[in-house]
């Protein structure tokens, strides 16, 4: 379980996080939804100790992490995969080495089943025999999927996606909600996910949280998020130009 | 573009000196803990010396023509017609203690130092700095480890190569340009020039590596602000250790004894 109390953090003189409540069950896929620029990816960074808050607690499985030394923080990160928004591949790297890099840290796996299990997760992702290639020589979407093969190849726990449906045509879009959904199903794995993508959003969410202006101000079941009263949210999953967000 | 708060020159100052005192830190403890990056060491060790020595040839080999060439003129004008054969130790000394040091320092910052902030700073804010996080790589044994013990272990080797190609072309410039005794040329640097004065150079080396690596990979992890940070810290890198190269010279020449 992930429990995220009174997470405050600035960059310089702007507030970005003003006080976020959240609390992620084992096994549950929570979407976080908000404007571009709302902090989502900053509260991300914070589950896996990139980022140190200015002032609250998470706490993964009983464990604070905010007042882990490195060592702890890196025996912890072990539960953890993420898609980065930018897929954040090694350019250094070929595809399988990248998909590789995770499995080799953290297990002990032979050099032969860490091939098979590099082939078999981009497999997963639509991708079959491209573990030569360099990312240089993939598209933006191909990046993506690389990057989600890596994040899952070494079998988390807990997966943080950011943005995974981005710069993806919408049949792979697809694709990829179903993988979120089988991992969850098949392997109990812990999501969190953070979109704009409304439409994956119900199709993945067993609750959805909005963060605006550092807070998370509402939090449901997708029908919920639907049928919310708040303006604030019908603007948003609505996508209107005109409402309560722009209007300020 | 980013403003950043004005704070004091001096605080600043301390302020950097402190960022880099910590990375430095670290680096040297983590050379000691499990796991070593070979793979990146190997790379690294080719990219600082191996792809340095077309750089380095040609430096050493003009320092020490331009350096042959004064020290005759110097010789041949103040002390006079037939003393030129003593200048072997006066410039097989100058350039095993300064010359080739410095030079090396200079252009290895300039090509080796700026690609370290360069190839940091991109993984930095493309995010691949975090993926290492996130995948249980610590980005200061993945990145700055590797590069800090090549630079400090290549720095060395290149200035001692610097040395022979600096000296030798001097040789050349002397004995078989200007005429002098080669016999004489040579007796007298063999001489007079001590062990210590080579190694007193490869020491400096030593520490110009570290220096070059630890400013390289410190700009390169505290890049901001996509391809315009990048640039800016690339250009600080080399002006940063050129500066840094050239004082700690000063107080190495000072502090190290002109012979044991």
């Amino acid at each position: 379980m992930i429990k995220i109390m009174d997470l405050h953090k600035s960059f310089g003189t702007t507030p970005v996080l003003c006080g976020v409540d959240l609390e992620i069950e084992t096994g549950e896929t929570m979407v976080v939804i908000g404007q571009s620029g709302s902090g989502k990816s900053v509260l991300l960074k914070h589950l896996i100790g990139i980022l140190k808050p200015d002032k609250g607690t998470i706490t993964i499985d009983g464990l604070e992490i905010t007042r882990l030394a490195e060592d702890g923080l890196q025996r912890i990160l072990r539960k953890f995969g993420m898609l980065f928004q930018s897929a954040a591949l090694f350019d250094s790297l070929t595809v399988g080495e990248n998909v590789s890099f995770g499995l080799e840290r953290y297990t002990d796996h032979s050099p032969v089943e860490t091939r098979r299990i590099v082939a078999e997760s981009l497999d997963k992702v639509g991708l079959k025999g491209i573990e030569g290639l360099m990312p240089y020589e993939l598209s933006g979407g191909m990046k993506k999927r690389v990057g989600l093969a890596r994040a899952i190849a070494y079998g988390p726990e807990i997966i943080l996606y950011d943005e995974p449906s981005t710069g993806i045509d919408p049949i792979r879009a697809d694709a990829i909600n179903d993988l979120i959904n089988d991992l969850k199903r098949d392997l109990h794995v812990t999501s969190v996910v953070i979109t704009h993508d409304m439409v994956s959003s119900y199709k993945v969410a067993d609750r959805i949280a909005m963060l605006y202006e550092g807070r998370i101000i509402e939090i449901g079941t997708p029908a919920e998020i639907q049928s919310s009263s708040n303006p604030i949210i019908q603007q948003f999953i609505h996508g209107q130009a005109r409402g309560p967000i722009t209007d300020r | 573009m980013k403003q950043h708060p004005k704070v004091p020159l001096l605080q600043g100052a301390l302020f950097q000196l402190g960022e880099v005192g910590i990375l430095l830190g670290k680096t040297l403890r983590n050379m000691f803990r499990r796991p070593f990056e070979k793979r990146i060491f190997i790379q690294q060790l080719e990219e600082i010396g191996a792809r340095s020595l077309p750089v380095i040839s040609l430096t050493a080999a003009f320092g020490g023509l331009v350096f042959a060439l004064q020290t005759y003129i110097g010789l041949h004008r103040y002390v006079g017609v037939g003393s030129e054969a003593y200048g072997g130790p006066v410039i097989s000394l100058g350039l095993a203690k300064e010359l080739i040091p410095i030079l090396v320092g200079l252009m290895v910052s300039g090509r080796v130092g700026s690609a370290m902030a360069a190839e940091i700073g991109t993984m930095k804010i493309t995010e691949q700095v975090d993926a290492l996080l996130s995948l249980g790589a610590d980005p200061n044994r993945y990145l700055v480890v590797p590069r800090t013990l090549a630079s400090v272990l290549m720095l060395p080797c290149l200035t001692l190569y610097g040395d022979i190609i600096g000296i030798a072309c001097a040789f050349v410039y002397n004995t078989y340009i200007m005429g002098v005794n080669r016999v004489v040329y040579l007796q007298n640097t063999l001489m007079y020039l001590e062990l210590w004065d080579v190694a007193s150079g490869l020491f400096k080396a030593v520490v110009f590596g570290l220096l070059i690596a630890t400013i390289g990979c410190w700009q390169g992890l505290k890049a901001e602000g996509g391809a315009e940070g990048v640039g800016r810290a690339t250009t600080r890198t080399v002006v940063i250790a050129s500066i840094a190269i050239l004082i700690v010279n000063f107080f190495l020449s000072k502090a190290l004894p002109s012979t044991i």
